[in-house]
């Protein structure tokens, strides 16, 4: 057993996922399977392989410092949940206590 | 005069060529695809979202330019089905997920802009797995499309609704975007040309991310010159993206038009065959490499001794970089928010909003790459892939000092049945087994059909992989095979798909 089904009911709190229960059940045996499925990578890299992290390397990429259009406030509110006066209006980031 | 039906079966250089020369307007053409479309998407269900106003608007100004004498663009009046992972100004953008359910985006991809440019009439916003996770678009939260060559199976994903579009001649243009072989896959499974273009050469400006070191934008098509036709309209340098490359597009078009495999040097992947794979995908692909042979090309077997290890590394990258994109939907600034009633936090209604919006493979993903970034974790998983992704570039620089292309099955199976594999995530993402590495070392590939399994009488594709922006390889080597079969069939390959009930009965049920 990789992962139980206590480690997915915390990954999906730090994922921000409120699952049922039977979800988690599911979810805890599918993940197991995936995750000694992907441990396979264990077997070949050892130390001194350096990591990619893109598939074609690009660096120090610039632009000129010129000011272009960009989205209004109108447009960009224009799909949210709730605004007011000009603002995204969201619920209380704060608790009571 | 041409009847709608015919006209819907040209290929897009064809419709590109009687609309410059007026031989057909691109209303006509635009009109008889919005007809097929309302006759066929019943049985085929390729489309979220048909534009049918934006489209004949398109045409009618692709037509008032001719008339008055300005030039056209490369593709001028020729219709497009767009997966619905790129932002439209004029259009929905879902990708195939409740939690953008109708959302309208405030800008146009690049991509996007770019087929504008080229005169292109985007016809509508085609089905895909949910943010472009998945093999089959069964993952869609509106339901899967299916294949027009037998409707009870899947088109392939996770650009399958643009592949079953194109395959059902509701389009001869589709776009897809491959992140682990999202557009080669289903463009096998469909008997359609797709390509993923070298990581870099077409913009993500505008594509709604999933993995961004991996996400690229590619066409799907009915023949190999339609495709780099598409190619070379959607591509080159994108200030808007960090990791577009600067450097000039590869000449895909005069590549396609040449089809000359003499004296090219083929390597066989010899990792990507064997066990797991049909016998029927087998003996389509030996035949290929023959006739490649025979045209000339001089084939060996080439050794990439770490593929074996890239499905398992890209299930580690992959999900890692969704779990991190996929944060933007926090249910605050667009799409679905559930449970704000008051009292509830910003984080509760935010795991409500997530947990309701998103499907159960999102959700294995998100959950898998947190895990897999996760303190104590992250030096086993992640970064054990990462050095995993260093063998598999190190492996291709190999294979091409000895040769120029690399070739392999696209898939280890023909088109599956809808639900087989729907509870198993592991036989899901075997789909990709021989698309993967192209997407972590970066480097072009292309499918290409190369007949039908014996078994199933179902499409099967050839992958050519070539080097980084060498990507116009793919297109001597892709139209050279297309080419020859075409020739000895006598027709072409897409005329033997049938699973589509063509009869007035069956069309009926659109009005219903």
């Amino acid at each position: 057993m990789s992962i139980t089904r206590d480690e997915v009911a915390h990954l999906a709190r730090l994922s921000r996922l409120d699952l049922g229960d039977d979800e988690l059940e599911r979810f805890a045996g599918q993940l197991d399977v995936i995750i000694s499925a992907v441990a396979k990578v264990q077997e070949v890299a050892a130390a001194g392989i350096p990591p990619t992290t893109h598939a074609v390397a690009v660096t120090n990429v610039f632009r000129e410092d010129v000011l272009y259009p960009c989205l209004s406030a109108d447009s960009a509110l224009a799909q949210a949940p709730a605004s007011e006066e000009g603002f995204f209006k969201v619920p209380r980031i704060l608790a009571e206590d | 005069m041409n009847t709608a039906s015919e006209l819907t079966r040209w290929t897009a250089a064809e419709m590109a060529a009687a609309v410059a020369a007026g031989e057909v307007s691109a209303v006509e053409l635009t009109t008889a695809h919005l007809e097929r479309i309302a006759r066929t998407d019943v049985q085929v269900r390729a489309f979220l979202h048909v534009a049918r106003d934006s489209a004949l608007a398109a045409a009618s100004a692709v037509d008032a330019k001719r008339a008055s004498g300005q030039p056209l663009g490369s593709l001028a009046g020729v219709p497009l089905a767009l997966k619905d992972v790129f932002t439209t100004a004029d259009m929905p953008t879902t990708c195939g997920s409740r939690i953008l359910a109708g959302w309208q985006p405030p800008y146009d991809a690049t991509i996007v802009n770019r087929l504008r440019s080229a005169d292109v009439v985007i016809l509508g916003k085609t089905n895909m797995d949910e943010f472009a996770m998945g093999s089959s678009t069964e993952n869609s939260a509106f339901g899967p499309s299916h294949n027009p060559w037998d409707l009870s199976r899947v088109p392939g994903g996770s650009s399958g609704g643009s592949a079953a579009a194109v395959a059902a001649y509701q389009a001869p243009l589709g776009i897809g975007t491959d992140t682990g072989g999202s557009i080669r896959q289903p463009a096998a499974v469909c008997g359609l040309v797709g390509v993923k273009p070298t990581y870099g050469g077409s913009s993500r400006y505008g594509l709604v991310a999933f993995a961004s070191s991996l996400d690229t934008p590619g066409p799907l098509t009915r023949t190999v010159l339609d495709a780099a036709l598409l190619h070379e309209a959607i591509s080159g340098h994108d200030s808007c993206d960090s990791t577009s490359l600067d450097a000039p597009v590869p000449r895909v078009v005069a590549a396609a038009k040449n089809a000359d495999v003499a004296g090219l040097r083929i390597g066989v992947v010899a990792e990507l065959s064997g066990d797991g794979y049909a016998s029927g995908v087998l003996t389509r692909f030996n035949d290929a490499v023959e006739l490649l042979e025979s045209l000339g090309a001089k084939v060996t077997e080439v050794s990439c001794p770490h593929f074996g290890y890239a499905l398992p590394a890209y299930y580690l990258i992959a999900p890692s970089e969704c779990s991190s994109n996929l944060a933007r939907f926090d249910a605050m600034r667009y799409g679905l928010r559930i449970g704000d009633d008051g009292t509830a936090s910003a984080e509760q209604v935010m795991s409500q909003t997530r947990a309701a919006g998103f499907g159960a493979e999102v959700k294995r993903r998100i959950m898998l790459g947190t895990y897999a970034l996760s303190s104590g974790y992250y030096d086993a998983y992640y970064g054990k892939a990462q050095q995993v992704r260093t063998l598999i570039a190190g492996d291709f620089a190999a294979a091409f000092e000895q040769v120029d292309v690399l070739v392999s099955p696209t898939t280890p199976t023909t088109a599956f049945p809808i639900g087989e594999r729907a509870d198993n995530p592991m036989a899901m993402y075997l789909a990709d087994l021989c698309t993967i590495p192209c997407n972590l070392a970066g480097n072009a590939a292309l499918s290409v059909p190369c007949g039908l399994a014996p078994e199933d009488r179902l499409p099967v594709g050839l992958q050519i992989m070539a080097p980084v922006l060498a990507d116009d390889r793919l297109y001597r080597v892709g139209a050279a095979v297309e080419g020859a079969l075409d020739q000895r069939r006598g027709y072409r390959f897409l005329e033997d798909a049938s699973g589509i009930d063509e009869s007035d009965d069956a069309t009926g049920e659109a009005g219903r």
